[in-house]
């Protein structure tokens, strides 16, 4: 499977990425120049974290209008697999690949810390190696990460099943407590209704290798593979 | 040469500038003329203490510079670059940005950030983790709360943009900071050896370029401005903060590293304090050439800046670079690609001259030698005498403390003292985990930890310094800050290599904080000695004081120590918390009847005048050198030194962790406040399992060095002499939360 990573100006998640699937899953994986109109013949399509274009304006406001995801858009359109995580989820709402937005955090800071996440389904590209209710530990750090959306837009998320993952405690109970940001309903992750576009808040890349003593992302990358080989 | 426009030049401008009379009479006898408004600017400039120590160099040339690994030594290059093997090199430093800060809290301590950031890069290395070390006043204070916030915004801003984790570093409060605050940033990045890039300009007919941000107005003066007095009309001066923009910083970062990779430089240096002529004259200084350079072709933030405004301005993220003539296209190329100026605004020439032209008129004319350090900047040697408070310092008895009787109120005192509690609530506000090499995120240690990926190694990074103890004793205060450093890196498994330095005091001027500037000097280089770990450069930072009805209130003396070591394994790294019940606790070291300048007797007692704590700078390389041993063999599960509140806090902070709890006996020959609460140095606290008992023993009783059989790690109760004080969850709510609620 060929992985394509996109690289926009201020992106900065963009090396641990590639780490994770050429290093840890051994996957080909390819850089995407923004200014670049070609996906390179990429199976799947990741938007990195980081602060595109310095977040300016408003998080993944700008990078919407890069050439490169006029491509991506095209990629997403005709089913091809796309997933953005923190700044690359914000960067998918913008560009209405996702509903919803991500508004400033509840406390108004920049938050970064390991919190719990229960899997909501199995049935996603990015999911289907978890049982459902399944909790994993994985860092978000992010300063506009609360999910919003309205009422109708929350009725379709769940009529279709594509709320990926919530924020939980340790026992996987979903509680204002554990709620890091404010996020409705503790949405931490999504897809679309036709399920080949992805986004998720927290970093499962920065939890995916052994020596970081924390490998529960792993599973999400896993996920994919299994998902393409099944 | 431009004067119609200008005013008489006389000692008075000098004055106002800055200047000392004399100072004003050896720019006359350096030129063979009076100096027009902008050369005397730039002399004001180059020679603030910021640029030129001249304060401070005599003393900080008898710091230890040598060491086997050291590739450029203190002051050759923009930071120190030590070799860590692997054919890597770690370049690192530390530097202040206190003044800004102080007036403008978020801005400030952005561009501290980012000014130190560039300071790495510019040599051609990858910041891989950033570290700070910050001082505040009374916490309770509005002031310094909102300080606080407007610091710790403007380094998570900045640096989470930038894209660098921010992995470690530490915070400090004491009443003494209530108006100067101190804000110290620190990075630490990777170079292949043979890859980096000198501050150098050569070669005539090369070409100079400007890279990066347009050029503003803001920062003028700036360094002037940090080599002055805080006082209550210091917002006035806020021209002199300079505005951050990390976005662009990451731009310049991958930019530069591209660009040097196209073999066309020659040289590059970041614009930092005193902006386009430092630079320009530090690098011809340093090349033994001149530069002709065109003002007016810097692109520009506004219409109509004077030449010298463009001189001097301090805006962020620019560099100027210095290429082959010919390869210039290379050069654009790479700036084109990140959507950065790049513009040639001048050429290196032959001789030593700077001259400065404006719309084709020649602004300034000057000896690039005579401005920087080294060169022709002034020296002074300062006299010094020993402040009176020191006499009632070491006239402490400790027996005028009674041993309280509750001591759950000590416990509770401390644990949830924002000097010691959990400092959370600011480095959750900071990525810390980007780049996926921080190895302490999931396991913590005494030093910070990251990976140096495409090697076996780690590196273990670390700040330190107790402010508290350097005012006691500057020259023990200051070793114990180096000590610590060491030790931390000791305890997280690695071998200390070598020390960068930020240096903070009051008014030079003042010989009683000269005295505290010389012995903290002496003090660094006595411990430097023993852990052999030469400093690589820093930063000094004077006029750190407030100003009230009784004079000049100095801040404590506060040298940071910022140290790197090296993990020669990233798979054997060192933990501080306990991994299970039943394990045998020892504190290896020696514990003294001591509770000089601990917390404890500071705000617990209000007891404000005593020596700083017990070292003994062998004693201490004895007892790292043990530790490393038991590290190296695999005998101990856990290590966590004694220092910021004794043995209790260091008992809590490895409980805390994984839930665990513990069961210990004190010395019955000490008081049992010296005993849980002081801080005398050299001590560390260590678990060891069931099976590794007696190997451990062995080793260590052949060490002939003092240590105590404490008790074992249990559930979750703190038992003490088998008295019950809680649970350890109990303290961990006040320890994780102090801060968090203050600030609320």
């Amino acid at each position: 499977m060929k992985f394509g990573v996109v690289l926009f100006p201020g992106s900065n998640c963009d090396q641990d990425l590639i780490h994770v699937l050429s290093k840890v899953m051994k996957q080909e994986v390819v850089e995407l120049w923004h200014k670049d109109h070609s996906l390179h013949g990429c199976d799947f399509i990741l938007l990195p974290g980081g602060f595109s274009y310095g977040d300016y304006l408003r998080s993944g406001a700008i990078a919407r209008f890069s050439p490169i995801m006029q491509e991506v858009q095209e990629f997403a359109d005709k089913g091809g697999f796309v997933f953005g995580i923190c700044n690359g989820f914000q960067i998918l709402t913008e560009a209405h690949l996702l509903p919803g937005a991500l508004l400033q955090n509840d406390n108004h800071q920049f938050i970064c810390k390991n919190i719990r996440l229960r899997a909501e389904t199995d049935e996603s590209m990015i999911s289907s190696s978890f049982t459902i209710g399944q909790t994993l530990k994985v860092p978000i750090a992010h300063g506009e990460g609360k999910f919003y959306c309205d009422d109708t837009t929350l009725q379709q998320l769940k009529d279709n099943n594509q709320i990926l993952f919530r924020y939980c405690d340790e026992n996987g109970k979903v509680n204002p407590e554990s709620n890091p940001n404010g996020s409705l309903e503790s949405i931490a992750g999504i897809c679309n209704k036709q399920r080949n576009v992805f986004g998720m808040m927290p970093h499962p890349e920065r939890a995916s290798d052994v020596l970081l003593g924390n490998t529960d992302g792993h599973k999400i990358f896993k996920s994919i593979l299994n998902t393409v080989m099944a | 040469m431009s004067t119609a426009t200008e005013e008489q030049i006389t000692i008075e401008t000098a004055r106002k500038l800055g200047l000392l009379p004399e100072e004003f009479e050896k720019i006359i006898t350096i030129l063979g003329r009076t100096p027009n408004f902008t050369e005397l600017s730039i002399f004001s400039v180059m020679w603030s203490e910021h640029c030129s120590y001249k304060n401070s160099i005599t003393w900080l040339k008898t710091l230890p510079k040598d060491g086997p690994h050291m590739l450029a030594k203190a002051g050759e290059e923009n930071a120190g670059l030590v070799a860590i093997g692997d054919g890597l090199a770690c370049a690192f430093k530390i530097e202040s940005h206190n003044h800004p800060s102080a007036i403008e809290p978020y801005q400030g301590a952005a561009t501290g950030v980012g000014g130190i950031n560039r300071d790495i890069f510019t040599m051609g290395a990858r910041p891989i983790a950033q570290l700070n070390s910050l001082r505040f006043g009374n916490p309770a204070l509005e002031k310094t709360k909102w300080l606080m916030r407007g610091v710790v915004k403007g380094i998570g801003d900045y640096g989470n943009a930038f894209g660098i984790p921010t992995v470690g570093g530490e915070i400090f409060f004491d009443d003494c900071y209530n108006v100067n605050i101190l804000v110290n940033a620190m990075s630490v990045g990777i170079v292949k050896i043979g890859e980096t890039v000198s501050a150098t300009s050569y070669g005539e007919g090369n070409t100079v370029f400007i890279v990066g941000s347009s050029t503003g107005k803001d920062g003028i003066h700036g360094a002037t401005f940090a080599s002055g007095d805080l006082h209550e009309d210091s917002h006035e001066d806020l021209p002199s903060v300079q505005v951050g923009d990390p976005f662009m910083e990451k731009l310049l970062l991958e930019a530069t590293l591209e660009v040097i990779k196209t073999g066309a430089v020659i040289g590059m240096q970041d614009m930092g304090a005193a902006g386009i002529i430092c630079s320009t004259s530090e690098m011809s200084a340093k090349g033994k050439h001149g530069m002709r350079i065109h003002l007016d072709k810097v692109p520009t933030r506004q219409a109509n800046m004077k030449g010298w405004e463009i001189l001097l301005s301090e805006s962020q993220e620019r560099m100027l670079v210095v290429v082959k003539k010919g390869e210039e296209d290379l050069v654009r190329r790479v700036f084109e690609k990140w959507d950065l100026n790049c513009t040639e605004i001048g050429v290196v020439t032959d001789g030593d001259r700077l001259h400065f032209y404006m719309n084709n008129e020649l602004l300034a004319d000057i000896p690039a030698d005579d401005l920087v350090l080294g060169g022709g900047a002034p020296i002074y040697q300062r006299e010094y005498t020993e402040p009176s408070y020191i006499a009632k310092n070491k006239a402490f008895n400790i027996d005028t403390i009674v041993v309280p009787e509750d001591l759950k109120k000590v416990m509770v005192h401390l644990a949830s003292h924002p000097n010691i509690a959990s400092k959370r609530w600011i480095t959750s506000q900071y990525d810390s985990m980007v780049g996926t090499i921080n190895l302490t995120t999931n396991r913590p240690s005494d030093a910070a930890v990251v990976e140096v990926r495409g090697t076996k190694k780690a590196l273990a990074l670390t700040t330190d310094c107790n402010p508290r103890y350097v005012y006691a004793d500057p020259e023990t205060g200051c070793a114990i800050a180096v000590a610590e450093a060491a030790r931390n890196i000791i305890c997280a498994g690695g071998n200390p290599s070598a020390v960068t330095n930020c240096l903070n005091f009051g008014n030079p001027y003042n010989p009683e904080v000269y005295w505290q500037f010389v012995h903290a000097i002496k003090g660094m280089s006595s411990a430097c000695l023993t852990f052999e770990t030469p400093v690589t450069g820093g930063n000094v930072s004077f006029y750190n004081q407030s100003k009230n009805e009784k004079g000049e209130v100095p801040v404590f003396p506060t040298p940071t120590i910022g140290m790197i070591g090296i993990i020669a394994d990233k798979k054997k790294i060192m933990t501080l918390d306990f991994k299970q019940e039943g394990d045998t606790l020892f504190l290896l070291g020696t514990a003294r009847n001591d509770i000089n300048s601990s917390e404890y007797l500071y705000s617990y007692c209000n007891v404000k005048n005593s020596p700083a704590p017990f070292l003994d700078l062998k004693e201490e390389f004895n007892v790292q050198q043990l530790v490393k041993n038991l590290i190296a063999k695999g005998l101990v599960e856990s290590a966590h030194d004694v220092s910021d509140g004794g043995l209790f806090i260091t008992l809590l902070e490895s409980a805390l962790p994984n839930g665990l709890g513990f069961k210990i006996e004190t010395d019955e020959d000490l008081r049992k406040d010296a005993f849980l609460f002081g801080e005398s140095q050299s001590r560390i606290l260590v678990s060891v399992h069931a099976e590794k008992l007696d190997a451990f023993v062995e080793l260590v009783a052949d060490s002939e060095l003092d240590f105590i059989n404490l008790g074992e790690v249990t559930s979750d109760q703190v038992m003490i002499d088998e008295t019950n004080y809680g649970t350890v969850a109990e303290f961990k709510e006040l320890y994780e939360n102090a801060i968090g609620k203050l600030m609320c």
